[in-house]
């Protein structure tokens, strides 16, 4: 992993992951850690981009499958397969990719708009996408990543 | 924050335990039941608040406060007699202290009116006596001698006199002549003339001199005598009213005489004065007479100072120490914690708990025998974990107290709102319960005691027709019962109107227009979603607060709510809750391969399901007979989707439950792990709530398992299974 | 060696600004909560000066002073009244009950430095 250092008062900190041949990133101050997979509890009755509940040091850690948020196929997960442990406001949830890469260090005009010809789906999710390297990496918005807050109705 | 804004904060969490003291204070003589030192305590409870107020210069509180505080100084004097309409307006009084406090620490504000004709009251009952008396923020007229501020004076007598002219045109300087002869009383009370005479010279000039005339000989000395006196030229800016005031202290203890000559002394005048002074003062004792008074105190000063540094913590740890060590007899003693601290404790505790049951469970599957010496030293680590997981909880077990003392007032509120007479009984408050239960009171208690108030008393007419007294009475309990806590609202009013509450629920479709309901069952109607016998919506029981809601947000508790009703005598409503939400004692299940705990407290029993028993009732329900009864069958499995088929019950096992109202069900799951203490992990912080769960836990295999909340899986089954008889039906 | 003053009041508000406003001027600061509390911090910690409110449960200021007054041991022991009353009957039951002197309240933290100057080194 390269680390860029932060000169720029107005720069961001982007860690890095992908899925499948995609890149994305999220801003590294709502990344709490990083672990391995671990089998998930199943929930009754959840969304199919909620993989279940694991132990997190004692607290209860819904996973949120991204590939399956982001409407790809979602993977079998192995041993291999990462979860990003992220904090939204008060929530704390785990998010399932394959792998985690760099850490990127980027300023706020580096960011471009999310092209047209993306997905609903992906233009929900994403909230814009950088150029690095020749690589196009798609910044999430990871509050509209998680599930929603109300009761699931019966 | 800063520091004044912290002891602010101090101030308001002050407030609200004075408040407190000062309602039961006076609860307790409207009842008769007050010892010699209630009034004194309602008194400074108020006085309390006042001088809080003033530091602060919260002017509404203040002026208030001082109305009030007067009444209670009558009250405590024998003045003022403490009859039930004095009583009355006194605690009406303490809810508008406790709503100016509000608004002091929110930034709200009472209405003026209000405030007026409370204050006006509260003279009444004074005879006018607490108007008269200003408040003490102002200055007491007759104190003023004693609190004053110098008043500069400008004067120009520069012209008058011969001498150096003044370096500016300021006030100009004046002496005086002071005599001063301390009694004995003065030292006896602390103060030293080195100290005046020291005070003294901070205003000007001071010349000093000391008549030694009165000194007897050395073995006829009273060391605690006082012989001296002296004789002071001070020559000051000041007005006497400043010089004066440093004497206050001292004033009635000595001869004090003090002259001002008005004309500004030359320097040359003064010099002469003190050459005369130090010349009749010529006497080797004075420069040790000069101290009258060894000052022991600095000496043990000096001692106590090199103590403490030695210990600089002991300052701190003393005061926890005393606090603990100041115990009346049998009063629990205590200290003060910071909750999170304790929260934080409990969490720590918990995962204790989880871990020593990983450790334990581990070992077994690392094939350690069970009489080994590992497994023997891991059962005693489970107990020892238990009862420090016992102790921990105990701390944060709190008196419902706190909650009951809520109610006198909006008793009080609600009687006053609906025109009715309410006497409001208590019993039980020092019953325990974990904070976590506890906080979750408040809310439902209201709604319940508002209801009562409001729909099950009658007006004073409509009871005194019915050979009732005029005042209501409604009756709220606390006890612990079979490892849970039970809180009883009664009241003595009429009673659920049975006939009103089925026609009711009939015409909003909640029940069959012709259906056999008995008693219990229709009174249980009034919990049912959408039900309200208000035609119109009353402004205090009906602010969208049904029943129904408050026996859900006590279900999401682990409670129960039920009630008993008898015509024309009254209405009893009993709540039931675990006593802490942190823990629970649960069964640990196998459905479809998914690890689940069903809370023991509903679970009466467990059985083997036999072909005899098994019977269908159309529509896919499915009953088992248990002992003549006939209960239905709850497929867990299917129910929360963890399958589609349905779980054969030969191959499964039932689980007797009771729920709300005393129905029955038996639920099927694949087999039984076992029974353990759970640590319970709210689902709902990180991920909302799940229908059918109630919260989640963590196994000894480190795997998180998901609780059942067995009364809403049952419910949505029974909604299932009547939508399968619908179907049916129409198809 | 910072001089240990001894305050006496029921209101915990009032002991943390009295701290506060005592510990800026240097004292060294000893507390309790009533009367009864105050003669046992007096006799473990032997302070240069009190400073007592009036009104206290169990024991009030009145009759933590005359106990301390009574005491041969604390003879000459600068003792402070904090009050709010104007009253004047209550400030010469304190002097007869053997008070040093007296501060109003609310008080001004100079008012009290000054006041304890007049009364301690």
């Amino acid at each position: 992993m390269t680390e860029t250092a932060r000169h720029d008062p107005l720069s961001r900190e982007l860690i890095a992951f992908c899925i499948g041949a995609q890149e994305f990133c999220v801003d590294i101050m709502s990344v709490r850690e990083i672990r391995g997979w671990t089998p998930a509890t199943v929930l009754p009755k959840a969304p199919p981009f909620v993989r279940g509940v694991i132990n997190l040091r004692g607290a209860v850690l819904p996973i949120v499958d991204l590939a399956a948020r982001l409407g790809f196929a979602p993977p079998e997960p192995t041993v291999r397969h990462v979860i990003m442990v992220v904090q939204v406001d008060d929530r704390v949830v785990g998010l399932l990719v394959d792998a985690v890469s760099d850490i990127l260090s980027v300023t706020d005009d580096a960011i471009q708009p999310t092209p047209d010809v993306a997905s609903e789906l992906a233009r929900a999710f994403v909230r814009g996408v950088l150029a690095i390297e020749g690589r196009m990496i798609s910044l999430i918005a990871l509050d509209s990543v998680l599930p929603a807050f109300e009761p699931i109705a019966a | 924050m800063d520091a004044m804004a912290a002891i602010k904060q101090t101030f308001f969490q002050e407030c609200e335990e004075q408040l407190a003291e000062l309602e039961a204070g006076l609860l307790a003589i409207d009842n008769d039941a007050a010892d010699p030192d209630t009034v004194n305590a309602v008194f400074r409870a108020v006085h309390s608040i006042k001088g809080g107020a003033g530091a602060f210069s919260l002017e509404a509180l203040v002026a208030f406060a001082h109305v009030f505080e007067t009444a209670l100084d009558q009250l405590r004097t024998g003045t003022l007699s403490p009859t039930p309409e004095v009583l009355k307006v006194l605690l009406r009084a303490a809810d508008l202290l406790a709503d100016l406090v509000a608004a002091a620490r929110d930034g709200g504000a009472v209405d003026a009116g209000r405030s007026d004709q409370l204050i006006a009251e509260l003279d009444g009952l004074g005879g006018g006596a607490a108007a008269a008396a200003a408040p003490a923020a102002g200055g007491g007229g007759d104190m003023a001698g004693l609190v004053f501020q110098p008043v500069r004076v400008a004067l120009d007598f520069g012209s008058d006199f011969g001498g150096e002219p003044e370096a500016d045109a300021g006030p100009a300087e004046r002496v005086f002549t002071i005599r001063f002869q301390p009694r004995p009383e003065l030292y006896a009370k602390g103060n030293e003339t080195a100290l005046v005479l020291r005070e003294l010279e901070r205003l000007g000039r001071l010349a000093v001199a000391c008549d030694l005339s009165g000194l007897p000989p050395l073995d006829e000395l009273d060391p605690e005598g006082a012989y001296l006196a002296w004789t002071l030229e001070l020559t000051t800016d000041k007005d006497e009213a400043a010089v004066r005031e440093v004497f206050e202290f001292v004033e009635w203890d000595c001869d004090l005489a003090i002259e001002a000559d008005g004309a500004s002394a030359g320097a040359a005048d003064i010099e002469a004065l003190l050459a005369a002074v130090r010349a009749a003062a010529d006497d080797p004792l004075l420069p040790e007479l000069e101290l009258p008074e060894p000052p022991l105190g600095e000496r043990q000063a000096a001692a106590a100072a090199e103590t403490a540094a030695a210990a600089p913590q002991s300052e701190a740890v003393a005061q926890p120490a005393k606090a603990a060590g100041r115990g009346d007899g049998g009063a629990p003693q205590t200290i003060r914690a910071d909750l999170e601290r304790v929260d934080r404790l409990i969490d720590l505790v918990g995962e204790l708990v989880i871990n020593q049951a990983m450790l334990s469970q581990r070992v077994l599957e690392a094939g350690h025998a069970p009489g080994s010496a590992v497994v023997i030293g891991l059962d005693e680590l489970e107990q020892l974990t238990r009862e420090i997981q016992d102790c921990v909880m105990a701390i944060r077990a709190q008196a419902v107290k706190s909650v009951f003392q809520r109610m006198p007032r909006l008793v009080r509120e609600v009687a006053g709102l609906t025109g009715k007479q309410v006497r409001l009984i208590t019993e039980g408050e020092g019953t325990e319960v974990d904070k976590t239960v506890i906080d979750r009171l408040t809310d439902p208690l209201t709604h319940m005691i508002r209801n009562a108030i409001d729909h099950g008393l009658e007006a004073p007419e409509a009871r005194a027709a019915a050979g009732k007294p005029a005042e209501g009475l409604v009756r709220l309990s606390a006890m612990h019962r079979s490892g849970r806590i039970v809180i009883e609202v009664a009241d003595d009013g009429a009673g659920i109107n049975r006939a009103k509450v089925k026609a009711l629920a009939a015409s909003k479709g909640l029940i069959a227009a012709d259906a056999a309901l008995t008693d219990e069952e229709v009174d249980n109607l009034i919990f049912l979603p959408g039900f309200s016998t208000a035609t119109e919506v009353s402004n205090i029981s009906g602010r969208g607060v049904g029943m129904d809601v408050v026996k859900r947000s006590i279900q999401a508790l682990g409670g129960r709510l039920s009630i008993a009703s008898r015509p024309g005598k009254g209405s009893t409503f009993t709540l039931s809750l675990p006593l802490t939400l942190a823990v629970l004692d649960g069964m640990v299940v196998t459905v479809a391969g998914q690890t689940l705990v069903v809370p023991l407290t509903a679970i009466i029993e467990t059985l083997q399901p036999k072909v005899a028993d098994v019977h269908g009732l159309g529509g896919g329900a499915r009953v088992i007979a248990v002992r003549d009864a006939f209960t239905p069958l709850v497929d867990i499995g299917r129910e929360l989707g963890f399958r589609a088929a349905a779980t054969d019950p030969l191959a499964a096992v039932a689980i007797l439950v009771e729920t709300e109202g005393g129905r029955r069900s038996a639920l099927l799951v694949d087999t039984i792990q076992g029974q353990r203490q759970v640590v319970i992990k709210s689902l709902e912080s990180n991920y909302g709530a799940v229908a059918g769960i109630a919260a989640a836990t963590i196994l000894g295999d480190g795997r998180v398992a998901l609780i059942l909340d067995v009364d809403a899986v049952i419910a949505r089954a029974q909604a299932d299974v009547a939508t399968l008889d619908l179907v049916a039906a129409a198809g | 060696m910072s001089t240990t003053v001894l305050t006496v009041d029921d209101s915990r508000t009032m002991r943390d600004m009295l701290r506060l406003a005592l510990a800026e001027a240097g004292y060294r600061v000893v507390q309790a909560e009533d009367g009864v509390h105050g003669l046992e911090v007096l006799a473990a910690e032997t302070p240069r000066v009190i400073v007592t409110d009036i009104n206290m449960p169990r024991l009030d200021g009145f009759g933590f002073i005359e106990q301390v007054r009574a005491d041969q041991a604390y003879r000459g022991l600068p003792i402070l009244v904090l009050t709010t009353e104007s009253d004047a009957a209550k400030k010469e039951r304190a002097r007869r009950a053997g008070a040093t002197g007296w501060i109003v309240k609310p008080f001004d933290p100079a008012k009290l430095i000054e006041a304890i100057r007049r009364v301690a080194a």
